[in-house]
């Protein structure tokens, strides 16, 4: 499938924004974050920055974006159209909840805290919709599988942590259980992301040529001839195989910035104090922004779609 | 509305396509972009159709394929495609949008431009790779099954059926209702074991495919021996010509 940039910043984005918010609104609630205004307020700025900025660029790749609007009417059947009307709704829980954390902490803490509930569960939720546009889709087998919500869940959670961690040391306020639970999350991200790819080399979707074909009881079927010479829409869009050349590069390239690096840094913050804390968490973020949206551009060039096999694929 | 309708369609209008006679001769796909560049969905947009990297949208397309079998030996398939306007289509439920609907009157599968926002999520849902995307308008195009041609009144009654099947030099092509068992082409389908493509996508394709009759091979006649057609009645010359250069 070809990576569109536009809808790999906007699933790594926003993930990464209500991976964070979420992690925010929870660790207030927990009461395990320091009490600071400047820290809540960047945060918070930041979360809706990614979230938002990822909304709009996922707009960018639309042939008419004026009508974008029109994606939250279909929320009874597709995924997409949820995710839509997710993300708007969870703007207001969230965002009552920030605001009152910001400027109105000493009142209505009760309701507060079960807005903040509501507003961690519309992230998860929002988070989920965007994996169920890809899961859902069954000519691609990469994506149509459990591997897939599991996974954008947990990078959503594990690059939230990788931010907070990050806010924090810029605050002067790490907080060590926090750190130790990144590198858990990191741990598993890992482990899930291993066993995506070896899922993904050892199965294959269950169309072939034969089934695409109907010839499968005359032979073995393969192309003899493409319906023209050049490439045309399908073949751009669904065929794309640059990514394929390169995978074992790329894959190395995503387990150690996504995960290895920040594992090895934070844990160096961890252990150590002062500005070699703040410089190793601060290098774990942008190492994360590398492996994240080199893990996303993957998910996309290296699923196959079915209809390759109308063009010579021998396998989808 | 993109859920697909409450009440499945009775009437089920589609393509059945004989693999036995189609000859690969492209006319159906042509006399496709030819009708509906003025139809329903036009323009068929092309890019650089004169340039070094010609493309374009074709709602039809007929591929090629080698069909290997060591008994039998190989064959040659031609296998036209176009939307197969599915029962259970997933293009339809994708779409955010409301643009992509199911007509509950016929079955047929059709892309509201005005209300399309070219998200392409429909093109890649479609196992099949039915849908494509207009760079130029900015919305998905596909297969109307000539929506304005098998409605028109204008049009002599024989000429009511898709441009496709109207052209076929061959007779590949039926058009009919395949939601009644009593129809042409429902028959056509029994008779010759007409098939899904990809049954195990579950989309439940309304067209059919008819697959090619078996191969005829030929008996193992004795193959007569070799006799020289020649006489020896050559003249003197060349019988003194040809001892002179075979020695």
């Amino acid at each position: 499938m070809h990576p569109a940039k536009s809808v790999i910043f906007f699933t790594t984005a926003s993930g990464a924004g209500y991976g964070l918010l979420a992690l925010l609104i929870a660790g207030n609630i927990l009461g395990i974050m320091p009490v600071d205004f400047w820290l809540a307020f960047t945060g918070y700025a930041v979360s809706y920055v990614l979230i938002t900025g990822g909304l709009l660029s996922s707009t960018f790749h639309l042939g008419h974006p004026e009508r974008a609007w029109r994606a939250l009417t279909q929320w009874r059947s597709s995924w997409l159209s949820r995710e839509g009307v997710m993300a708007i709704l969870t703007f207001i829980p969230t965002g009552l909840y920030a605001l009152h954390q910001l400027f109105f902490a000493d009142i209505l803490q009760g309701l507060m805290g079960i807005v903040g509930v509501v507003g961690i569960i519309s992230c998860v939720i929002t988070v989920y919709c965007t994996a169920m546009i890809y899961a859902s889709l069954k000519p691609i087998h990469a994506w149509s599988n459990g591997y897939v919500p599991a996974g954008y869940l947990l990078l959503a959670l594990m690059s939230g942590l990788v931010l907070l961690n990050g806010l924090l040391a810029v605050w002067g306020g790490t907080v060590a259980l926090l750190q130790l639970v990144t590198l858990l999350i990191l741990g598993l991200g890992v482990a899930w992301k291993v066993a995506y790819w070896r899922f993904l080399d050892s199965s294959q979707s269950i169309s072939t040529p034969e089934s695409a074909t109907g010839l499968g009881e005359f032979g073995s079927v393969k192309l003899f001839e493409a319906p023209h010479t050049e490439a045309n829409y399908l073949m751009k869009e669904m065929g794309f195989k640059i990514a394929r050349k390169h995978a074992a590069k790329l894959r190395l390239i995503t387990v150690v910035a996504a995960f290895a690096l920040p594992f090895f840094l934070i844990l160096i913050s961890l252990m150590m104090g002062g500005v070699l804390s703040l410089i190793a968490v601060i290098l774990a973020v942008l190492a994360s922004v590398v492996g994240i949206v080199a893990e996303r551009w993957l998910f996309f060039a290296e699923a196959r779609h079915t209809v390759g096999l109308y063009y010579g694929a021998s396998r989808a | 509305m993109t859920s697909l309708p409450i009440n499945p369609p009775k009437k089920k209008l589609g393509l059945v396509i004989d693999l036995d006679i189609c000859v690969g001769c492209h006319a159906c796909a042509v006399n496709c972009k030819e009708w509906n560049s003025g139809g329903h969905s036009a323009p068929m947009t092309d890019t650089e159709p004169y340039g070094a990297d010609p493309t374009g949208v074709w709602f039809n397309r007929i591929h090629s394929f080698e069909v290997e079998n060591e008994e039998t030996g190989g064959r040659t398939v031609h296998f036209p495609k176009s939307c197969l306007h599915c029962d259970d289509a997933p293009c339809v439920t994708v779409c955010p949008t409301g643009a992509s609907y199911k007509r509950e009157e016929d079955g047929i599968v059709l892309v509201n431009a005005d209300h399309c926002i070219g998200c392409k999520l429909c093109s890649w849902a479609c196992p099949y790779g039915a849908r494509e995307y207009d760079e130029d308008a900015g919305v998905m195009k596909k297969c109307t099954l000539c929506v304005d041609k098998i409605y028109n009144p204008n049009l002599p009654e024989e000429s009511r059926v898709p441009a496709c099947v109207s052209t076929c030099p061959a007779g590949a092509r039926s058009f009919g209702d395949l939601g009644d068992p009593e129809s042409d082409v429902s028959k056509l389908v029994a008779k010759r074991g007409g098939y899904d493509l990809m049954p195990e996508q579950e989309c439940k394709p309304t067209n059919k495919y008819l697959p090619p009759r078996p191969k005829k091979l030929g008996e193992d006649r004795p193959v007569p021996e070799l006799t020289p057609v020649a006489d020896s009645s050559a003249g003197v010359i060349a019988r003194w010509v040809d001892k002179f250069l075979s020695a």
